[in-house]
């Protein structure tokens, strides 16, 4: 409690500095030759903050921010998806993952964002191609993930298991699964923001819709307090997303032990 | 006796692992064992440590495949290519137990990998909770338990399936004496219900004299093999710190130590060596 009163405490006054070195003709300009410059580069919080409240109020904000969380979504959930399988697949064929290994390198060390203009192309301007460059940047996250979670699983828990009688199905499912969870977790929270910039940056690139597409707009009229609302409230849906993966993952993972916890009897 | 079929039967095992680098370094861990165990007969391998005693449990129980030689479980020949000893329980040395498992789950596992209904797998887990003296701890997780509650559990998950055979890899190598005493006395009651053939791997050779019928002892590694058969005539039901005191054991305790003697120096002074 006492933590979360600090921690509102830092924004409180990250909200007034912004405000004081902004605001024309409050303090005598130090760096900019004229006193609304500041206001100009950096936006003013009260202007953002009405910003907000008028997307929020007319509506406007909905159908842009609905089409950016679905692409987010869809992006996240394919591109997990997919990880988790071609992870557990891979990581279970060593002939597979010998032959793949040098394209999957290749593939990761690619700086995938450049393949937005392609997939402008393949997919169109809709959403597609915005889900499309969302999921090459969440499936590696989870992929290597899930991959390195397979190999680590200890030899003791598979002989055990087969010696009880498992089928190699029930080994994936009882064994190999669970095990590389707690890997997956750890990925999907980066996965979570990597999603976020595959629909923004998508947008960007040539889109109608969306937040990004907001935020364009407003970049090319120099209104400096849009484009920040535009990136306040992506990051309050980022930060709202990724407490949903920890919910998620404090559900599924119970088992796992917590750093000096004492168990109540 | 002798006419009977053993349950379990290795004869003449050689087990050659391939060096990494080098095929030519091929190791050779066991050579030419040949180790027979009858029914209902508690019978324990005692070898200096890195000897080639787990090897020689690995392939009892299906899970490695000898170089050459053969694997006889009640006279059938335990092929590779069919998997693991269906026959046989394993208890390893380190924790097999699934983490993500309640107690409960964990000890039902065997059973609901053979299909059995969840109902009547969870009325047998807590029975078998019971035995083990871990009634009422079913919901909680690995990590919640010590290490004795820990084995306690895995002793229930592997005899739950009441496994023909049971294979135990120095299962309470990692925990103190006290609690060791205890866990090998629960393990001499548990068997004496029902007497199981046990092949019991462990480097203390006083664990092995109490508990078993014949204690068979390794030579130092490479290509080990057995070099020495004891019968064990101590009387049942033993209590494993008692027993420790009476003459008799203190007899076959010496007698089995001159044979095991030299065999641990030479491991001793390879392990120094390298």
């Amino acid at each position: 409690m006492r933590l979360r009163i600090l921690q509102l405490l830092l924004l409180g006054l990250l909200v007034v500095a912004w405000y004081v070195m902004t605001a024309p003709g409050l303090v005598p300009p130090f760096y900019f030759d004229k006193a609304n410059r500041a206001a100009f580069f950096f936006g003013e919080p009260q202007k953002v903050f009405w910003v907000i409240v008028d997307w929020f109020a007319s509506g406007e904000i909905f159908p842009h921010l609905g089409i950016t969380l679905l692409e987010t979504a869809l992006g996240f959930v394919i591109g997990a998806a997919s990880g988790l399988g071609i992870g557990l697949w891979l990581a279970l064929s060593p002939t597979a993952s010998a032959i793949t290994d040098p394209y999957i390198k290749g593939f990761n060390s690619m700086p995938r964002v450049v393949l937005a203009p392609i997939f402008a192309v393949w997919f169109g301007l809709g959403i597609w191609s915005k889900v499309a460059l969302g999921v090459t940047l969440v499936f590696f996250v989870v992929f290597f993930n899930v991959y390195q979670g397979v190999r680590e699983v200890s030899p003791n828990l598979i002989a055990n298991a087969r010696m009880l009688g498992a089928s190699q199905r029930q080994l994936l499912r009882s064994i190999y699964l669970p095990s590389a969870m707690s890997w997956v977790f750890a990925s999907l929270h980066n996965a979570v923001g990597l999603a976020f910039v595959g629909a923004v940056v998508g947008e960007y690139l040539g889109s109608s819709m969306g937040v990004g597409y907001l935020i364009l707009q407003a970049e090319g009229t120099f209104d400096i307090n849009t484009v920040f609302a535009g990136i306040l409230v992506l990051t309050a849906c980022a930060l709202v997303l990724d407490s949903l993966v920890g919910l998620v993952e404090r559900r599924l993972m119970t088992w796992q032990p917590k750093a000096g916890q004492t168990e109540k009897v | 006796m002798t006419n009977e079929v053993p349950a379990l039967a290795l004869a003449d095992i050689t087990c050659r692992f391939a060096a990494r680098d080098d095929a030519s370094q091929a190791y050779t861990a066991v050579a030419n064992a040949t180790l027979n165990v009858a029914r209902g007969e508690f019978v324990s391998v005692v070898g200096p440590t890195g000897c080639g005693k787990s090897t020689l449990l690995n392939v009892a129980a299906g899970l490695l495949e000898p170089s050459s030689g053969t694997v006889e479980v009640f006279g059938e020949r335990l092929l590779a290519g069919n998997g693991v000893n269906r026959r046989a329980g394993y208890m390893f040395q380190a924790d097999a137990l699934m983490p993500w498992r309640t107690g409960i789950d964990n000890v039902v596992a065997g059973l609901e990998f053979r299909g059995v209904p969840r109902a009547e797998a969870v009325g047998q887990g807590e029975a078998w909770l019971r035995r083990v003296g871990l009634a009422g701890f079913g919901d909680r997780y690995p990590h919640q338990m010590s290490g004795g509650m820990r084995k306690r559990l895995a002793l229930a998950q592997t005899l739950i399936l009441s496994p023909d055979i049971l294979l135990m890899d120095e299962p309470f190598s990692a925990l103190d004496v006290q609690t060791r005493q205890l866990m090998e006395n629960e393990l001499l009651a548990l068997w004496a219900e029902d007497r199981k053939s046990v092949l019991f791997i462990t480097h203390d050779l006083e664990e092995a004299i109490a508990l078993s019928d014949r204690v068979v002892v390794l030579s130092a590694g490479p290509a080990t093999r057995p070099i020495g058969d004891f019968r064990v005539d101590l009387p049942r039901p033993r209590d494993v710190s008692e027993i420790r005191m009476t003459p008799a054991f203190l007899d076959l305790h010496r007698e089995i130590w001159a044979a095991m003697k030299e065999e641990v120096l030479k491991a001793y002074a390879q392990q120094k060596a390298i």
